[in-house]
């Protein structure tokens, strides 16, 4: 059963049954028989203007799912459909001609600020760069746009900033000049990949702020990938907890945080720290596990680490998402008893 | 000096007496360009059994501090001025030789990014035992050393079996819990670990976390944690010290200091720390960047950055001052710095 | 600027007040000084974003007293190479100083003696060769003037022309032979550097940017001819094909460039390949071209020109090698000046005629030097790491 996004309008992003397996090679000559489950089957939409988290540890494939959104890796199955206006195209199977205009209607916002960028481009090339591929405007205009961009992030004088290179900049303005990179086209979507992981704290804030209003301003919706829940719960309406490759439960932010259903979000949650000396946090109930889906079995893909797994999750395949009510669900046999 | 788990174990604690005092440190690295001031007028003090964090951001020295405490820093440091006392011992008095007798017996060290620098082609157990020659040369032979090795593995949670495999056969928790077995090797009074959970998922986080505390209580170990999450710092100490741009700006019992920051950059700090606890908060950002340490801003390091600001700050560097039990502030008005009420937003 | 009334009453910091901190503003500015940055020209803008980070590069290269030695050693040689025709058409009358047809037989004292006792061949004769040269009654002790080649080092004057460095065993004149042997080595030099080094960076960002087959055929081909000795190759190619400066340059270049070079600078490109930044460029519609060629290859050519400083140390070499060995089809290099002394039998007579051997010998030693300190300190400049703090 697929989770669908909460309004009646055609959703912006939606993906079915999305997969990508690696393959683990034996060597030149053998065919690979091993793969690794990145991503096993994911559904999951996201509406017009709207934020959805995508939480998970390392390995639970939220990485690899926002780089099959924009097409840095190819789906190995699945759908991923994408509702724009008049361009409806199923991402998953677009050819590779139509590629280049489906890169002016999604992006990507890149953890690292410092890596992103190549050094040896301005802000300036680096901003246009989405405009000179798809050879859109002549050069005054493209100026004219990154010093439009340039504002809007909070990089003010922009004319100060157009001919700089990235070493002459700090962590969090070379996320701002990120973060116009991925707007300069006017995308619908835009996957952000832990875009403040690598920033200082009080940096962050800033950053994250910034993302919110200019969504709220520009209508963009985000896909925002990150490890950290609080972060999420500041940036996205609502949350995916992904493990191994899995959705295991999805709903409302606030709903997901005060109510988590599904084991595997209960032990995550107790177990971030709270910056509050005064509360002491319930102890995580979780058992030590593999961290890579490798030729797994079909049952609960969290067996091996729940307490509370039963004979139930033994005897049948990992389980669909139930309806726990309020747009939120859970995949697992025993919400109703744990 | 005591060799094993045991012996550490019957150590009687007086949390009244001090372990470590840092007093006055002043360091600097020396660069063509000039003389960074990293670590500037740093003082505060450990006692026995006693949690400490040193909270800041990227830069503002709290490395740099504990690498000086150990001296282990690069060859272009220099210590300006100030004490590091051990048991009432100055380290930065003594020879290199005698140093090293103190290091990693008296003090040691969770390094920063450490679980990564495991060699790949040696097992665990023997970089392990490396330590051991290295501090008891002659002192403990093969089986005795296999038997102490056993017993840290234990310690910190790690099946027996671990002992002779190769580092890439442990996970990344695994690994971090190694490190810190490594650094239990000569039952020291005093670890420093400096980001000892950054680069883990939260749920190993937890564990670690947990197991530095436990170890901490059976073995009546003081320890100095460094780290940018002010979370991991709430949790796990029973102090804090905020540092800022070499400097530290605040220091105080860990509730106390959370609960009522008094120094601005502490205050914006806990400001600016989304939380998944709690109503929602509306979070306040800080504005500029950090300053450059190689020309810091006179006065008080902070005030281009502080909303508090006055023309003193600018002229006059604040002291640390105490302003109740235990709880010091660097700060000329810091008496202005609100409550911590955050608004609900949304 | 967040300030105290707006913590306490808790509004919204505005966006716009972030003030701009970074020490570049400054330098930036007078750079642009209140010029309307959409009016000028990009190119002309870019050319002054280049001069800057070429004088900033140049002062870390100035630092490295290696590189300043390196490019001082080069000027010289280049002086050198450029004085050459100068002189040709303005001192020197080309009959007697030109370096490949120029013949000058300069006349020296010799004091003749019993053969028995010939002590130095550069200033005595025996009798026998004597009365058989010149004059049959001429006796032990009388000092007689023969025209010689080679002839040692002379200042000239009244009796002959000036020859600095003496001549070779064909009568013409070291000195300029070596001045012209420079721009040879220039040549030649940048030449094989510039065909190495462009073939190999676009060898290696392809096989970084495809992998795959490709990737393996070209490094295999790349192991092949690290692994094929390159002066025997060039000594057998000499005998199938006349080899004259510029295809000698070439096919060093060509050789050199699909071998270790390629391995090196894709291992460079493979490197960057895996940055984020190659990411977001696809990600912004780029397709292999614009990758390869606006990111990979642009990040990759520093190290390409410091292997061309390399290279054009081991083309000097090379040439001169394969001069000596009388392989080439060239009129006159330093290696070629070697050859001649080779071949004139004074190869083994040490000091006593050391003006045919040690000038050229030096040169290249000194020339082929240069460029790879120039290179060395261009390492500093390229791998911050090197650099002292």
């Amino acid at each position: 059963m697929t989770a669908p996004a909460p309004a009646r309008i055609k959703p912006l992003v939606e993906v079915t049954d999305l997969e990508k397996l690696f393959p683990i090679s034996r060597g030149m000559f053998r065919a690979p028989n091993e793969f690794v489950h990145a991503v096993d089957g994911i559904n999951f939409a996201i509406a017009p203007g709207e934020s959805l988290g995508l939480v998970g540890e390392s390995g639970c494939g939220k990485s690899t799912t926002g780089r099959m959104l924009v097409k840095l890796l190819d789906a190995t199955d699945g759908h991923i459909q994408f509702n724009d206006g008049d361009y409806e195209r199923d991402v998953a199977n677009v050819s590779r001609t139509e590629i280049k205009e489906f890169r002016s209607r999604v992006q990507m916002i890149f953890q690292d600020p410092y890596e992103s960028m190549n050094p040896r481009r301005t802000v300036f090339d680096t901003v246009s760069e989405p405009l000179a591929v798809q050879k859109v405007g002549t050069i005054p205009e493209r100026e004219e746009r990154v010093l439009e961009l340039l504002g809007l992030v909070g990089l003010t004088p922009p004319e100060n900033f157009l001919f700089r290179y990235p070493h002459e900049l700090s962590g969090g303005q070379r996320q701002r000049v990120a973060i116009a990179r991925a707007l300069v086209m006017n995308p619908r979507f835009v996957v952000a990949d832990e875009p403040t992981s690598m920033l200082d704290v009080s940096i962050r804030i800033s950053i994250m702020e910034l993302m919110t209003e200019l969504a709220d301003r520009l209508g963009v919706s985000y896909l925002y990938i990150t490890h950290d829940l609080a972060v999420a719960r500041y940036m996205c309406d609502r949350i995916a907890v992904m493990y191994l490759g899995k959705i295991v439960e999805v709903g409302p932010t606030e709903e997901i945080l005060a109510n988590p259903r599904h084991p595997y979000t209960r032990a995550l949650l107790s177990a971030v720290p709270i910056p509050d000396p005064k509360i002491k946090r319930t102890p995580v109930e979780i058992k030590g596990g593999i961290s890579k889906a490798i030729n797994p079995t079909s049952e609960c893909r969290f067996i091996q680490r729940c307490p509370f797994a039963a004979q139930i999750c033994r005897e049948n395949p990992h389980p669909d998402m139930f309806d726990v009510g309020e747009q939120h669900y859970a995949a697992c046999y025993r919400i109703n008893e744990i | 000096m005591t060799l094993s788990l045991e012996n550490l174990q019957t150590r009687r604690i007086d949390p009244n007496q001090p372990l470590l005092e840092v007093e006055n440190l002043v360091m600097h690295y020396k660069i063509k360009a000039g003389d960074v001031s990293a670590v500037d007028n740093v003082t505060f003090t450990i006692h026995q059994g006693e949690a400490v964090g040193l909270v800041g951001e990227s830069g503002c020295g709290k490395t740099s501090t504990a690498l000086a405490l150990l001296r282990l820093l690069p060859a272009n440091a220099e210590y300006m001025s100030g004490e590091v006392r051990l048991n009432g011992e100055d380290l930065l008095q003594l020879t290199e030789d005698e140093m090293r007798e103190r290091r990693w017996k008296d003090i040691a060290m969770v390094f920063q990014g450490a679980m990564n620098s495991w060699n790949p082609v040696y097992r665990v157990g023997d970089q392990i035992r490396e330590v051991l020659d290295t501090h008891f040369r002659g002192q403990m032979d093969i089986d005795t050393q296999t038997r102490h090795i056993e017993k840290l593995f234990t310690a910190v949670g790690l099946p027996v079996e671990m002992v002779d495999r190769y580092p890439h056969e442990f996970s990344g928790g695994m690994r971090q819990r190694a490190v810190i077995a490594m650094a239990l090797a000569c039952s020291p009074e005093l670890i420093i670990a400096d980001e000892p959970t950054t680069a883990l998922d939260v749920i190993v986080q937890d564990q670690i976390l947990r197991e530095l505390k436990r170890i901490q209580a059976e073995l009546g170990m003081s320890i100095l944690y460094i780290s940018h999450d002010i979370a991991v710092i709430a949790e796990v100490t029973d102090s804090l010290g905020v540092m800022y741009a070499g400097k530290l700006v605040e220091y105080g019992p860990t509730s106390e200091v959370f609960s009522r920051p008094r120094h601005p950059y502490a205050y914006l700090l806990l400001r600016s720390t989304p939380s998944i606890t709690g109503p929602r908060r509306k979070l306040a950002p800080l504005e500029g960047e950090p300053p450059d340490l190689l020309n810091p801003p006179s006065g008080c390091r902070f005030h281009p950055r502080c909303p508090f600001a006055t023309e003193q700050c600018v002229v006059e560097e604040p002291p640390l001052a105490e302003i109740s039990g235990g709880h010091r502030v660097a700060c000329w008005n810091y008496e202005e710095v609100p409550e911590l009420e955050m608004e609900l937003v949304r | 600027m967040a300030t105290k009334e707006t913590i306490q009453h808790g509004e919204a910091i505005p966006e716009e007040a972030i003030p701009d901190e970074t020490q570049a503003a400054a330098t930036f500015e007078e750079l642009v000084a209140g010029r309307d940055v959409a009016a000028e020209p990009l190119w002309r803008i870019r050319l002054r974003l280049f001069r800057r980070s070429f004088a900033k590069n140049w002062g870390l290269f100035r630092d490295s007293k290696m590189g300043i030695v390196g490019l001082v050693i080069i000027a010289i040689f280049g002086l050198m190479a450029v004085a050459q025709p100068v002189l040709m058409s303005t001192v020197w009358d080309p009959a007697v100083y030109d370096p490949v047809s120029g013949y000058d037989a300069v006349v020296n004292e010799f004091t003749v003696v019993e053969d028995v006792a010939l002590t130095d061949e550069t200033t005595e004769i025996a009798l026998s060769d004597a009365r058989f040269e010149l004059n049959p009654t001429i006796d032990v002790g009388e000092v007689v003037r023969i025209p010689v080649q080679p002839a040692p080092p002379t200042l000239g004057g009244e009796e002959g022309h000036a020859h600095f460095l003496g001549t070779d065993p064909q009568g013409r004149d070291i000195f300029s032979q070596l001045l012209y042997g420079a721009r040879a080595a220039f040549l030649l030099g940048f030449v094989a550097a510039f065909t190495t080094v462009f073939i190999a960076t676009t060898v290696g960002a392809i096989a970084a940017y495809y992998g795959g087959k490709l990737d393996g055929f070209l490094m295999r081909t790349a192991d092949l001819i690290l692994l094929m000795p390159l002066l025997p190759l060039l000594i057998v190619m000499s005998a199938v094909v006349q080899i004259n400066m510029i295809m000698l340059g070439i096919m060093i270049g060509i050789l050199g460039g699909f071998g270790g070079d390629a391995i090196i600078l894709k291992s460079q490109a493979l490197s960057i390949k895996v940055k984020a930044y190659i990411d977001a460029a696809r990600v912004a519609g780029g397709g292999d071209g614009h990758i390869i060629f606006r990111h990979i290859v642009p990040n990759v050519v520093p190290l390409s020109l410091l292997y061309m400083m390399f290279g054009v140390t081991i083309a000097i070499a090379l040439e001169a090698t394969l001069s000596y060995l009388g392989l080439l089809n060239i009129q006159m290099s330093w290696g070629i000046m070697i050859n001649a002394a080779k071949n004139g039998g004074y190869l083994l007579s040490g000091t006593r005629y050391w003006w045919l051997l040690f000038p050229s010998g030096l040169a290249v030693s000194f020339l082929a030097f240069g460029f790879f300190v120039v290179g060395r300190g261009m390492d500093e400049v390229i791998n911050p790491r090197l650099r002292a703090r």
